[in-house]
């Protein structure tokens, strides 16, 4: 598992881990998916520490497991670099950035939404932010309604009108889902082990 | 106590959003607004509109944000720690297992149900911002409107979907529109 790059010691090795995710995490708008390229474009294109195709294994683990996708990522990372140390090292320079900047914002905050001025823009801005979350979830739900899946669609809309019509507790209807994929899955696989 | 409860609560954020980003902004509004006193619907949604203008994934962003108001400091450290626990155990035991066997059909079918669920989820929280901003938070009426906020929204809408403009730009747009029109129309 060790990267293929004796020119460095492991000292060096974790310190450019850490300052490589440091810099990506400052520097990455627009959650997962983009922090991905740019660890692709740092860890396999410069550092050649993890060959393409494990980056996209990761990339996908770490887009299906909880949690969010920098931090999987990150742990996926540090553990293939440098075992459970850079793990550790990996995720502390990925969620330094955002704590930094959310403590001295929520600092801010207290005085900043008292003030009438910037309590309008940040009124003025929610309707952008409803907008964004809303175009998102047409494209999300476009690519449900294309799988032309009874299931997907039935589940979507059952999700719906649990959540926002009856008020179900989210946490409880995430588990009903995954309930419903095992027995699904399990089904799947008897028949065809029956065949 | 507060700790505890802190980092049990972003423990349940990492562990059931499923997807990232979008996905962990309903379970963070059950957590902090509906199950705990801890943000009003208006603060959540400010927080929101912070988090997307900063980078870092939403689920951290929220932890240190709700955390430090909570419990200051160390109530950032532990909602935070709460919030990538999970994922500690789970990634890196789901990556022993994937090398190991190579095969996630039972998760990958899981996974296949999941998804509709979460655009499900997220629309409910997005709409739950929508009427933030069509009625102010109060109850659903044509005479509360916002109209400012509800022609905003639109032409938000529009420039994303047909002109494929960068959110963070639209956003910014929408308070520059929100503070001129409100100015001009309520003159302190």
């Amino acid at each position: 598992m060790n990267p293929h790059d004796g020119s460095r010691t492991r000292a060096e090795r974790l310190r450019a881990l850490f300052l490589g995710t440091l810099y990506i995490s400052a520097f990455t708008f627009g959650g997962g998916f983009v922090i991905v390229t740019f660890m692709k474009r740092k860890f396999v294109d410069e550092l050649h520490w993890i060959d393409e195709q494990e980056m996209l294994d990761m990339a996908a683990l770490a887009q299906s497991s909880p949690g969010a996708i920098a931090v999987n990522a990150a742990i996926l990372v540090g553990w293939n670099v440098e075992g459970a140390l850079g793990m550790i090292v990996a995720v502390i320079g990925t969620i330094i950035p955002p704590m930094v900047i959310l403590s001295v914002i929520s600092f801010f905050y207290a005085a900043f939404a008292t003030n009438a001025y910037v309590a309008l823009v940040l009124k003025g801005m929610q309707a952008g932010v409803a907008a964004v979350i809303l175009d998102v979830v047409c494209d999300l739900g476009e690519n449900v309604l294309k799988t032309k899946s009874v299931v997907y669609i039935g589940l979507m809309i059952l999700a719906f009108l649990a959540n926002s019509v009856f008020d179900i507790n989210v946490i409880a209807i995430i588990l009903a889902a995954a309930a419903f994929g095992v027995v699904r899955a399990l089904i799947h696989s008897g028949k065809a082990s029956k065949q | 106590m507060i700790y505890l409860q802190l980092f049990a609560s972003f423990l349940q954020v990492g562990l059931f959003s499923v997807g990232g980003g979008y996905a962990a902004m309903p379970l963070i509004q059950n957590q902090v607004v509906e199950l705990h006193p801890w943000l009003t619907l208006q603060e959540f949604t400010d927080l929101i509109t912070i988090a997307e203008m900063t980078p870092g994934p939403i689920a951290i962003n929220s932890a240190t944000f709700v955390g430090i108001r909570i419990a200051g400091i160390p109530g950032a450290i532990v909602a935070t720690l709460g919030c990538i626990t999970p994922s500690l155990i789970l990634v890196s035991l789901l990556a022993y297992v994937y090398k190991k066997y190579r095969d996630i059909s039972v998760l990958q079918n899981v996974l296949s149900c999941l998804r509709p669920v979460v655009v499900a989820l997220i629309f409910g929280a997005g709409l739950s911002i929508l009427s933030m901003v069509l009625f102010n938070g109060q109850a659903p009426g044509m005479e509360e409107v916002n109209w400012i906020g509800a022609g905003s929204f639109v032409g938000a809408f529009v420039l994303l979907k047909k002109f494929k403009w960068n959110p963070i730009l639209t956003m910014c747009l929408c308070g520059g529109v929100g503070l001129i029109l409100n100015l001009l129309i309520f003159p302190a």
